[in-house]
């Protein structure tokens, strides 16, 4: 009986059903986008984070800001010294190429001896350190120098200083032909392995960097640079003016990032050619477990007053360009309309119920009249909304399979700058393109483009179940205490 | 067999007391059939709630045989209801959207009867008011005096003691009202149902055994 009249009941009001399991679909379906989204954008996020700190990073220690400790004074930007070797005069001007090897703007180093401090730290498994370096490269032709010198040897032969990119007083050299290129090199210590950037690549040729590497002059690249470079395992380039065997390409573990670095180098090699004995500029840092991590947190940060401590959800907060701006989009406008819209359907269905409740008045009395129970009844309205629930959830079910179908179908790529301190803070660009007037450039961009892909989990369709029968037994829960509070003499009121 | 004792029965309306039925007594033996007539507002439905264990009295005392009707929990007045009472509605009281064997055995439900017995028990008396043949149309889909007939087979499914029959042919035009009341008065006459039948039609009243009249909440014997 029970079966037979939610059926027909269902079947003979097919408006209220439908509008029920209609905004019931709608809601549920935009609950999974939305859970879908924000979990590709999670995972982009995650993606983006392993390929800077490498896989098991739960903590990092760097010195954003602060005069750096020792070695070269940190000042703004890049300076290119030309030495007599370096340039070629001919008719028109003079050709320029050097090579360079500094420590990224905008990152501070410190003392290799923090290392130690964090190893001696309780809860830390394990801690290698790195150093974030920019090889620029000059290449290009000078015109006629703009001043009364007449001399072009003068030119040629003294040392020429050029402005450093973002300073922006570079007004002056109209016309001449410039390629600066930057490449990101990081100094990582050969021997380690399960933690610190390279922990998140994969090796596409030749090998990785080991403990016997150490004070050689060898490099893994990212593969996709060197593919652009034209280079491949066994050749060598040129970094900071000396050259470098090529002894691996590696890609990253994670599809749709690229590595953090376009190159990775030994440890103490980038301290010797950038001039940086002693220094590092970032520690990666593994705790025991992760319940240790805040603990380890505020202990690093006691035993490191002049370091900056960060986790992982610290981290994320840097991931800033069109993914961050997603992230927050989906965090923010993406939840509240999500509730918004469930909430509305709940409502719809509540107030539809009690709607159907009151109309069927006389039905319910009638029931009650020939003996029906006020549990019976109520499980009876309870039913009914359950299932017309149900095939809101169903529809919503393949409402949401189909929105996160044609997401993944478009794909879309979100570029995201990490403004963490390992790579280059915005202003690197925006500073080097005011600087020249003229001249084509080309500069590494710290950007990297992230294909967000919406996963469908099995969390995301028991959730959607999960709403659907909530949602149901809700509606039916209150229709159903509005029917048991019908009073049997209901049955006996007037028609009319 | 009714026995009530001084039943009264008031209903609260914003300031306003109604009374429904003032001080009633009386006695309704088993078998019996009992016209009701009456202005409307008198208190006839009251009354027939009274008897039906829809509700129970403001004051003073009704029993159905052995059960006390006015002091019952709701449950157990339920449970009288399932078991002993068959109510005749003058609006037939359908459930719109099930067939007319389902609306029969939806007075089986409560009682836990099996499925089999239930669909079996609810053909015959289908059968039994002339409607074998219409067992599986809805309701909208019968004429006024079939539907009070599906409405009658629903009450007498269940093999009750009392038949309730609040104005039972209130919407029917005079062909079918006394089909339907023909219909009635066998039931009474072969299953020796105490059958109460609140009617405005006098050619009914005069067919009954006993008639009462309330007017205002007050109840008067008529010869
Ligand atoms: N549930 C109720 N609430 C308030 N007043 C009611 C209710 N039911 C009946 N009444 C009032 O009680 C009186 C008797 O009603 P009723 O028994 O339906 O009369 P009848 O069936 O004879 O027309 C009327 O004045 C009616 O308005
Ligand atoms: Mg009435």
């Amino acid at each position: 009986m029970f079966f037979t009249y939610l059926r027909r009941e269902l079947a003979g009001r097919r408006r209220q059903t439908a509008i029920i399991a209609v905004g019931m679909a709608l809601a549920i379906a935009l609950v999974m986008i939305v859970n879908s989204v924000s979990a590709g954008v999670r995972d982009a996020q995650a993606a983006v984070l392993e390929s800077v700190y490498g896989v098991g990073t739960d903590l990092t220690v760097s010195q954003a800001s602060g005069p750096p400790e020792g070695g070269e004074e940190g000042g703004p930007g890049v300076r290119f010294e030309f030495g007599t070797e370096d340039g070629e005069t001919t008719d028109d001007g003079t050709t320029l190429s050097n090579s360079r090897l500094t420590v990224d703007r905008g990152t501070s180093t410190f003392d290799a001896s923090v290392l130690d401090t964090v190893e001696a730290v309780d809860g830390v498994s394990a801690a290698s350190a790195t150093l974030s370096l920019t090889n620029v490269t000059f290449d290009g032709e000078l015109p006629e120098p703009p001043t009364d010198q007449s001399s072009g040897d003068q030119a040629a032969a003294g040392d020429g200083t050029m402005p450093a990119p973002g300073e922006g007083g570079g007004g002056g050299f109209g016309g001449g032909a410039f390629d600066v290129t930057s490449v990101t090199v990081t100094g990582v210590d050969p021997a380690a392995e399960a933690i610190g950037p390279l922990s998140a690549v994969e090796l596409a040729d030749g090998r990785g960097l080991d403990s016997g590497d150490t004070g050689e002059y060898v490099v893994v690249l990212d593969a996709e640079y060197a593919t652009t470079e034209g280079v491949a395992v066994g050749d060598t380039i040129d970094l900071g003016g000396t050259e470098f065997e090529v002894v691996g390409t590696v890609t990253s573990t994670s599809a749709d990032a690229a590595t953090a670095s376009n190159a990775y180098i030994p440890l103490d090699v980038a301290q010797e050619l950038s001039g940086m004995d002693g220094q590092i500029s970032d520690i990666s840092v593994q705790a025991a477990s992760a319940s240790d991590i805040p603990a380890v947190k505020a202990d690093l940060e006691e035993a490191l007053p002049d370091q900056t401590v960060s986790t992982q959800e610290d981290l994320a907060a840097s991931v800033s360009g069109s993914l961050g701006s997603a992230s927050s989009l989906i965090s923010s406008l993406g939840l509240w309309l999500s509730v918004a819209v469930l909430a509305a359907a709940f409502l719809i269905a509540i107030l539809f119920t009690i709607q159907g409740v009151t109309r069927r008045t006389r039905e319910f009395g009638t029931l009650k009249a020939i003996g029906w129970s006020n549990r019976r009844i109520t499980g009876q309205v309870a039913g009914e909304s359950l299932v017309q629930g149900l095939i809101g959830g169903a529809a919503g079910l393949a409402l949401g399979f189909i929105g996160i179908a044609v997401i993944n179908a478009i794909s879309p790529s979100l570029a995201t700058t990490s403004s963490s301190a390992m790579a280059a803070g915005p202003g690197g660009e925006g500073g080097m393109a005011g600087g020249f007037g003229g001249g084509p450039m080309a500069a590494a961009q710290e950007t990297t483009e992230v294909v967000l892909n919406a996963p469908v989990t099995l969390g995301v369709v028991a959730l959607a179940v999960g709403l659907a029968v909530v949602g149901g037994l809700l509606a039916g829960a209150i229709g159903g205490w509005r029917a048991s509070k019908l009073r049997p003499a209901e049955a006996l009121r007037s028609v009319a | 067999m009714y026995t009530l004792e001084n039943v009264t029965k008031t209903y609260r309306q914003k300031e306003r007391t109604i009374h429904a039925l003032k001080d009633v007594s009386l006695t309704i033996p088993t078998g019996q059939l009992v016209a009701i007539q009456g202005p409307t507002g008198g208190g006839k439905s009251t009354l027939l709630q009274m008897l039906g264990a829809l509700d129970r009295p403001t004051s003073g005392r009704i029993s159905l045989g052995e059960a006390d009707l006015s002091g019952m929990p709701d449950a157990k007045l339920g449970r009288i209801r399932a078991t002993e009472i068959g109510f005749v509605f003058q609006g037939f009281n359908l459930i719109p959207t099930l067939t007319a064997q389902e609306n029969v055995e939806t007075a089986l439900e409560p009682l836990g009867v099996p499925a089999e017995e239930r669909r079996r028990r609810a053909t015959e008396a289908l059968v039994s008011v002339g409607l074998g043949d219409r067992a599986h149309h809805v309701p909208s889909e019968l004429s006024g005096g079939q539907q009070q007939r599906v409405a009658i087979a629903r009450a007498l499914v269940k093999e009750p003691d009392v038949l309730l029959a609040d104005e039972p042919t209130g919407n029917l035009d005079e062909q079918t009202r006394d089909e339907i009341m023909a219909l009635l008065e066998g039931l009474h006459r072969d299953r020796g149902l105490t059958l109460v039948i609140v009617t405005h039609d006098s050619a009914v009243a005069r067919r009954a055994e006993r008639r009462l009249h309330l007017k205002h909440g007050t109840v008067t014997e008529r010869a």
